[in-house]
């Protein structure tokens, strides 16, 4: 062999090892994660699921009021986020002008750039007092919606709701930013049809684009559900940690993470650390199928043909 | 209709706005130059600064650095070399997995596998902890950049008899570079913040460490642990960190910002 042929053959080698780490790395993640989850799995079997009692001084791991938890408040944050993204995104594509583009998407485009732990910062000493304010007396009193059971109860800010307000700002920018380059990727002549036909703009936009991006923009809606499912720390500092599950978006709530967080370094038995193990594998599982999904759909847009 | 999404700009803009001012309000009043020098004082005692924070989050990005960039370029490299190759599809997709993978849950499997067998928190724990998370935003943005890199480049490098891997390293690298550099830029501003992983990792450390194998202090958990605390000096000692943890990242993205337009200004190779 050749001295120039052995230096391909070794760089060759080389960057294979580097890009075989990547699914080593995470086999060894998913497999170390599960072996220290199964004495908790084994012993509590589905159940682990469906149990809505954590109460770590009897022994009792159920991990329902924190998978509720993280259910919920990231689909509050979908709904508030959601029609903010889609409304700037088209803001942003079709409507702004020129120079507005720039600074409006730069402006939301940081928003990802900023701590998970300043957001939470914000969210005790900004969020929480305006949402103990002006906003849960408006809601319970003005609105008259007290009396219902999603807002039943009272408030002391901590709650199922703020996480959910902080969660949908954190998540805002990725879906935005997907949702802008699906509508980007629209082709002119789509718009241009449209137009010929007589449409107005508005028309233009809801028959002809966002059919045309559907599928990309519900993409970029579950991948913000990817981020808002593993968010920890902003969603820890504002949700009050209490492992109930109660209907009042007031009511304080846990997440799968936010548990993690908060119990891990104290866990004293061996059955606490597996039963929160447990825990973090289910969220494990949770993201994985969500991103999986996500990405599936935005290929679609972006590289395959129309939905 | 169409004045609603005027209004969702506004909305939209909003939250970044009132946050910045907070911390600008907040952070600026109790910054000065004994925060960046000086220790931690104990809980409820005026003044003191964050040094032994300030320094362990550097000594944790360096650490994760090391592991990070030459994994994701090496990968990154391998994924533009090889493209639709099966295992390199595999690899793309798993890259997407681990970039989506919840940051605790990386937490609790660096303690798993670095501090509970060798019975300690640990610095280095940490810094593996991110250096991990760094792996697929390196990658993705070296893919990206070397499938910029024209063919007919390689192609004249081979054509004059360069080796395949000489051509890679000081042809398709090279001019790769700069884009490689603001990828790997950005990627250290996004973990520079991060707090989960670090949580049953470096742990935090109320004295001076430089130790990889002490535990170590670290702003994002610096700032967690003081924004939870009753005090209020301990509060405005929160904003002031945030403040400096943010100019980080600023400060790092700028300078990313800057290797991109020498790129394109033609300056640079």
């Amino acid at each position: 062999m050749k001295a120039s042929q052995r230096g391909d053959r070794l760089f060759q080698i080389l960057i294979t090892s580097f890009a075989i780490c990547i699914p080593l790395l995470l086999a060894i993640i998913a497999i170390s994660i599960l072996i220290a989850a199964w004495p908790a799995l084994s012993k509590a079997g589905l159940g682990f699921l469906t149990d809505s009692h954590w109460n770590v001084s009897a022994g009792e791991f159920g991990a329902a009021p924190a998978i509720y938890g993280t259910l919920v408040s990231s689909a509050l944050a979908l709904l508030l986020a959601t029609p903010l993204a889609l409304g700037v995104s088209i803001f942003l594509a079709e409507i702004a002008p020129k120079w507005l583009r720039t600074p409006v998407g730069f402006t939301i485009d940081l928003l990802a750039a900023i701590p998970s732990v300043v957001y939470g910062l914000w969210g005790i000493f900004f969020l929480i007092p305006l949402l103990r304010d002006p906003v849960a007396p408006f809601i319970k009193d003005t609105l008259g919606l007290g009396a219902t059971p999603l807002f039943s109860g009272p408030n002391y800010g901590y709650s199922m709701l703020a996480a959910g307000v902080i969660l949908a700002i954190m998540i805002l920018p990725y879906i935005s930013a997907v949702t802008r380059e699906v509508l980007m990727a629209v082709p002119q002549s789509q718009r241009d049809a449209a137009l010929a036909l007589g449409a107005t703009r508005w028309e233009m936009i809801r028959d002809a684009v966002l059919p045309y991006a559907r599928s990309g923009i519900i993409g970029g809606i579950i991948l913000g559900l990817g981020r808002a499912l593993g968010e920890t720390m902003a969603v820890t500092m504002l949700i009050g940690n209490r492992p109930e599950i109660s209907a009042s978006l007031f009511a304080p709530g846990y997440t799968m993470a936010s548990l993690i967080a908060n119990e891990f370094s104290e866990a004293t038995s061996d059955m606490h650390l597996s039963a929160l193990m447990a825990v973090g594998a289910v969220l494990f599982g949770i993201t994985l199928i969500v991103n999986a999904l996500a990405r599936w759909l935005v290929w679609r847009v972006t590289k395959g043909g129309v939905s | 209709m169409l004045g609603l999404t005027y209004v969702a700009a506004v909305l939209a803009t909003l939250p970044l706005l009132l946050i910045l001012f907070h911390l600008l309000r907040q952070g600026a009043a109790s910054i000065s130059l004994e925060f960046f020098t000086e220790m931690p004082r104990p809980v409820g005692e005026e003044g003191g600064g964050m040094s032994n924070a300030i320094v362990g989050t550097l000594i944790l990005l360096g650490v994760a650095s090391a592991i990070g960039l030459p994994v994701g370029i090496g990968a990154g490299l391998y994924l533009a070399d090889k493209r639709n190759a099966p295992l390199a599809m595999t690899v793309r997709f798993l890259s997407d997995v681990l970039n989506g993978l919840p940051s605790i849950v990386m937490g609790i499997f660096a303690w798993e596998f670095l501090v509970r067998p060798f019975g300690g928190f640990s610095a280095l724990a940490g810094g593996v902890a991110l250096g991990a998370m760094m792996i697929p935003l390196v990658t993705r943005t070296t893919e990206e950049m070397i499938r910029l890199v024209p063919a007919s480049l390689k192609e004249a490098a081979l054509a004059l008899g360069y080796t395949r891997w000489r051509t890679s390293v000081t042809i398709v690298l090279r001019t790769a570079l700069p884009g490689i550099v603001t990828g790997a830029l950005v990627a250290v501003a996004r973990i520079a913040g991060e707090t989960a992983p670090l949580l049953f990792t470096a742990l935090g450390n109320q004295f001076w460490s430089t130790s990889l194998r002490e535990p170590i202090a670290a702003l994002p958990l610096q700032i967690f642990s003081y924004a939870i605390s009753p005090y209020s000096t301990a509060h405005s000692m929160a904003w002031a960190g945030a403040l400096v943890l943010i100019m980080i990242v600023l400060i790092i993205s700028l300078i990313a910002k800057y290797v991109t337009r020498r790129k394109f200004a033609g300056g640079g190779d």
